[in-house]
């Protein structure tokens, strides 16, 4: 989707200003926004890619107006919603009004530090041989899907090398178009794929910066 | 609001407020999800305890110290940083695919992840705000130079940059270089050298305190 979430390359937001002495944390309740969003999580109820799309999808004005645990937030609402795990008015006052679902994997305290320290690796067994090697020119498609997808705008209809070759990983787009487990994988080949400034932005643009994407095989075409 | 508050008083009141609500905001959700038993409200705190004492930027810094002075270490984390990382116990979440890139004299490498935040947890801990926000987001990719002239940064002309952008699930580590007069130091002392923003690109490792002092 082409999203305000996308934003590479936009110009007018300003420097970067970084917070002096920043805390960890602004606030308890960003605490506890990190803490539910990775418990719910670990329900299997929805997966990572799923959860990226609920946070593009809020409302423009809305996703830009919001800190990043306000997004984190919004979006896990969203997908509870989504799913009849809470409805809107048990989400305001906290009261509960409807059963809670069943087969839902809860996270318990003494799983929490081997469930961080597993993750959730993508990495899969290849189904076919890697179409491209380390050099090879490479053409980004140009392509508008209206779901989730991990190839940014600025780089797409782009021509590109290939720096290095990951392997196979769950093809995010894939992943983020099921709502419900069982979630499609559809393992492909990652590449880092380089590009020169002056490719992406033109002539006038810094001869010195060189700018990659990690970028699965489907988004990709043979350079002409 | 009263015609004398200034537009001060003004952002301050509004962001009391915006506060307010998101705390309320949680704290329905938490007690929500946990009435339902979707939630174990211990496993929450230890979740935070983790990220608040346990992973932060002094595991990355550790593993560039340990580069810095361990020739092997250092050819095991530019070939599976993975593994190399994991070995001085840290990996898992948001670091499971894990690549080392080295600064060099003639290139400076820069992290970003401009469609969310993606960041590398294990080795960094939790992202800053500006590294989430927009203007870094949208800048890295087209003024990268830009955005380290806003961290007071200033590399020569001729130095190449390159910048990764983290659309997928592998996640960057930037090696800075080891600063000039830092030979010498034990992997502790050259470890608090290296700070958050070396290993993300938008900083350099800083001076050793000798160094700096003897200029």
């Amino acid at each position: 989707m082409n999203g305000v979430h996308d934003m590479g390359g936009m110009q007018g937001y300003g420097p970067v200003v970084a917070e002096a002495d920043e805390p960890l944390f602004h606030g308890d309740w960003e605490k506890r926004a990190l803490a539910l969003t990775l418990a719910m999580g670990a329900t299997g109820q929805w997966n990572i890619d799923l959860s990226r799309s609920a946070r593009e999808s809020l409302p423009s004005a809305v996703y830009l107006g919001s800190s990043y645990y306000a997004i984190w937030l919004r979006g896990l609402e969203r997908l509870m919603r989504e799913r009849g795990l809470a409805d809107a008015d048990e989400l305001r006052d906290g009261r509960m009004r409807t059963p809670a679902a069943l087969a839902v994997r809860v996270l318990r305290a003494a799983d929490v530090d081997a469930s961080l320290a597993r993750g959730t690796p993508t990495a899969r067994p290849a189904l076919a041989p890697a179409r491209f090697a380390v050099g090879t020119r490479v053409h980004t498609r140009n392509m508008h899907p209206q779901g989730h997808t991990r190839l940014p705008r600025y780089v797409r209809g782009h021509t590109g090398t290939i720096a290095l070759v990951h392997g196979a990983h769950v093809f995010a787009d894939a992943h983020a178009s099921r709502a419900r487990p069982p979630f499609l994988e559809q393992a492909q080949w990652l590449y880092t794929v380089v590009f020169a400034a002056q490719d992406l932005w033109g002539p006038q643009a810094d001869a010195t910066v060189q700018v990659s994407v990690d970028a699965w095989e489907s988004y990709l075409e043979p350079a002409t | 609001m009263t015609q004398m508050q200034t537009p001060h008083d003004h952002d301050h009141d509004h962001d009391h407020s915006h506060l307010d609500d998101m705390d309320l905001r949680v704290r329905a959700l938490e007690t929500l999800l946990t009435r339902k038993g979707y939630v174990d409200p211990a496993a929450l705190d230890r979740i935070v305890e983790t990220y608040e004492t346990r992973i932060g930027p002094h595991n990355g810094a550790a593993v560039v110290a340990r580069s810095w002075v361990d020739d092997a270490f250092r050819r095991w984390l530019m070939q599976d940083a993975t593994a190399a990382i994991a070995s001085m116990g840290f990996g898992g979440r948001q670091g499971e695919h894990m690549v080392a890139v080295a600064n060099t004299p003639e290139t400076h490498n820069m992290v970003v992840c401009t469609l969310c935040s993606c960041y590398p947890w294990p080795v960094l801990g939790l992202p800053p705000v500006w590294y989430k926000s927009a203007p870094y987001r949208s800048k890295a990719v087209i003024d990268p130079r830009g955005v380290l002239s806003d961290f007071g940064v200033q590399l020569p002309e001729s130095t190449q940059i390159r910048v990764w952008d983290s659309t997928a699930e592998v996640r960057y580590l930037v090696i800075p270089m080891m600063p000039a007069g830092a030979q010498g130091l034990d992997q502790q002392q050259l470890a608090a050298l290296v700070t958050r923003d070396a290993m993300i690109g938008t900083g350099l490792a800083q001076q050793p305190p000798s160094a700096a002092g003897g200029r």
